[in-house]
C-alpha cells in the first residue's frame, strides 16, 4: 500500500482549472521529482498534500489519514506531511533552534528539555548545530532553507514535500541545500519535490512526473523517460531545458 | 517688563499637584493598559472577521475615531445616567480613555497583524499549528513589534487627551492647574508648570515604553 496516494483530485481557481484528477502513488522511501511549466499545477498539487488548497473533489490518502474534498483532519494529515518552501518562511522572531523546538513543543506537547534534544540533531542532520542560537537574518539564504528543513524534520513527517526549495537561493548556495536533500533520500526519507534542477531529479529521483496543464502527462523512472520521452510535450519540455 | 514671577504656590499646592500628577498617570497606564487589551482582542476579531464581534468592532472603532474625545466623555458622563447608568467622574474619564484607546489600538494592531508574511501563515499551517497558535506564537509578537511606536504614541496623545477629563471635574493634572490658577491668579506660571509637568510625563512615558518594546518585545523568548 502506498505511502501517499491521491485519487482523481481536482482543484479550481474560479473558472482556472488547475488540476484536472490528479491520481499520485508515492511508496514509502520513494523520492519524487515533479516537474513541468510554469502554471502547470505543481505547486497547486503539493499545497494541495498538506492541506494548505482545499479540493475540489477527489481524495487525498498519506499513511492512513484521509481528506475527501474538505472533508477531514487537517492537522492529522499535516503532522504526517513536512513542507519546505521557496522562500524559507522561518519565524524571524525566534532563533535558529526556536523555530525548531516550537512546533514540538506546542503540537506534541514535547517538554522543552525534550524539543531542545530534537532541536539539536535536527540541526544537526542538516549541518548546523552551530546556529543554533542564531536569528534568521543572521543566516545565509542557503543556511536559513537548512533550517527550515530541520524545522520539517523535527516533527518527524511520514513524507516531505520542496517546493523549488532552491529557486530563490544565489547559485552558490544551491548545492549545500541539494546535498542536505541528498542526504535525506539516502536516509529513506520519503520527498515529493517540486524542482528545476533537472540534473538533481535525474540522479536523486526514484520517480519523475512530469505535469502539463493540470494532468499527469507522463511519469516512471527518470533515466528511462529522460531517454525515452514517451509524449511530444515532455520531449517538448526536456528540449526546452538546455 | 515689571511681571514678578511667583513660583511659590508650587509649595503651598504640592500635595494637590502629586494628586493630580498621580491620577492623570493612573489615567494613562490603566486607560493605555486595558485599552491595548481591548485593541488586542478587536485586532483579532475584525482580522479573522469573527462575527458577530468583528462587525460590532467596527461600528466602534468607527464611532471613536470620528467624534470628538470630550463629546465621548460628555457622552458617558451626562448622557449615560438618562439610560440609568450612574457614573462618578473618576469612573466615566477612565472608561471613556480606555474606550478611545481600545478604538486606536484595535486598528494599530490590526495593521501589525495583517503585515504577517502569508508565507509565515503557511509554515505554520503546514506545521499543524492551530488557528490560535499561529496567533499567539506566529503573528502577536513581530506584530507588536512592528506597532509598537504607534502604539506608544496613541498612549501618549491620550495621556496629553486626559487633560479633557478636567471638563467634568476629575482630578486629574489640568483639573488641579486650574483650581490653583483660580484661587492665586498666577495663570501663566500655574500653566507654565502644568506644560512642563506634561512634557516631563510624556517624555518618561514614551521613554519606559521604548524600555518595554526593547526588552519584552524585540527579546524572543520561547513558550
Ligand atoms: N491562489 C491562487 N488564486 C488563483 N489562481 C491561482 C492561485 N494559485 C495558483 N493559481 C493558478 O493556478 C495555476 C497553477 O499554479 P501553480 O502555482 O500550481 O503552478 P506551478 O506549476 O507551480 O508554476 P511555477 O512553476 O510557476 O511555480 C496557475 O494558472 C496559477 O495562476
Ligand atoms: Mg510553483
Amino acid at each position: 500500500m502506498p505511502l501517499v496516494r491521491t485519487n482523481r483530485l481536482h482543484k479550481h481557481f474560479g473558472k482556472n482549472h488547475v488540476l484536472k484528477g490528479i491520481n499520485l502513488e508515492v511508496e514509502e522511501g520513494e523520492v519524487v521529482a515533479i516537474v513541468g511549466r510554469s502554471g502547470s499545477g505543481k505547486s497547486t498539487l503539493l499545497r494541495a498534500l498538506n492541506g494548505l488548497e482545499t479540493i475540489d473533489d477527489g481524495t487525498i490518502e498519506v499513511d492512513g489519514t484521509a481528506l475527501v474534498a474538505e472533508q477531514g483532519d487537517l492537522r492529522a494529515l499535516r503532522q504526517k506531511v513536512g513542507m519546505v518552501f521557496q522562500q524559507f518562511n522561518l519565524f524571524p522572531h525566534l532563533s535558529a533552534g526556536q523555530n525548531v523546538m516550537l512546533a514540538p513543543q506546542i503540537v506534541k506537547d514535547t517538554s522543552k528539555e525534550e524539543a531542545e534534544v530534537i532541536a539539536r540533531s535536527t540541526l544537526a542532520r542538516v549541518g548546523l548545530e552551530h546556529k543554533f542560537d542564531a536569528f534568521p537574518d543572521q543566516l545565509s539564504g542557503g543556511q536559513q532553507q537548512r533550517v527550515a528543513i530541520a524545522r520539517a524534520l523535527a516533527m518527524s513527517p511520514k513524507v516531505l514535500l520542496c517546493d523549488e526549495i532552491t529557486s530563490a537561493l544565489d547559485p552558490e548556495l544551491v548545492n549545500e541545500v541539494l546535498m542536505v536533500v541528498r542526504q535525506l533520500a539516502s536516509e529513506g526519507m520519503t520527498l515529493i519535490m517540486v524542482t528545476h534542477e533537472m540534473r538533481f531529479a535525474r540522479e536523486v529521483g526514484n520517480k519523475l512526473v512530469f505535469m502539463y496543464e493540470g494532468r499527469i502527462h507522463e511519469s516512471g523512472d527518470p533515466q528511462t523517460m529522460f531517454a525515452n520521452p514517451a509524449t511530444p510535450e515532455f520531449a517538448n519540455f526536456i528540449s526546452s531545458l538546455d | 517688563m515689571t511681571y514678578q514671577f511667583d513660583f511659590s504656590f508650587i509649595y503651598e499646592y504640592r500635595a494637590m499637584l502629586a494628586h493630580g500628577i498621580a491620577y492623570t498617570v493612573y489615567l494613562t497606564l490603566v486607560g493605555g493598559t486595558v485599552g491595548t487589551l481591548i485593541g488586542t482582542v478587536g485586532a483579532i476579531c475584525r482580522t479573522w472577521d469573527i462575527k458577530p464581534f468583528a462587525g460590532l468592532y467596527q461600528c466602534y472603532v468607527e464611532l471613536f475615531r470620528n467624534t470628538p474625545f470630550l463629546v465621548q466623555l460628555f457622552l458617558i458622563f451626562f448622557g449615560l445616567p438618562s439610560l440609568g447608568i450612574r457614573m462618578s467622574e473618576g469612573q466615566a474619564a477612565i472608561l471613556a480613555i480606555i474606550l478611545n484607546v481600545g478604538a486606536y489600538s484595535t486598528e494599530i494592531i490590526r495593521a501589525g497583524l495583517q503585515a504577517t508574511p502569508k508565507g509565515q501563515i503557511e509554515a505554520a499551517q503546514s506545521l499543524a499549528f492551530t488557528r490560535w497558535q499561529i496567533f499567539f506564537y506566529v503573528m502577536l509578537r513581530p506584530a507588536l513589534r512592528k506597532v509598537w511606536p504607534a502604539l506608544s504614541s496613541q498612549i501618549v496623545i491620550s495621556m496629553l487627551g486626559s487633560a479633557v477629563c478636567s471638563q467634568i471635574s476629575a482630578e486629574e493634572l489640568t483639573f488641579v492647574a486650574n483650581f490653583i490658577q483660580s484661587r492665586n491668579f498666577r495663570a501663566f506660571e500655574t500653566y507654565f508648570l502644568t506644560t512642563a509637568i506634561y512634557f516631563a510625563m510624556a517624555f518618561l512615558i514614551r521613554q519606559s515604553l521604548n524600555l518595554i518594546g526593547r526588552y519584552a518585545i524585540v527579546r524572543r523568548p520561547l513558550p
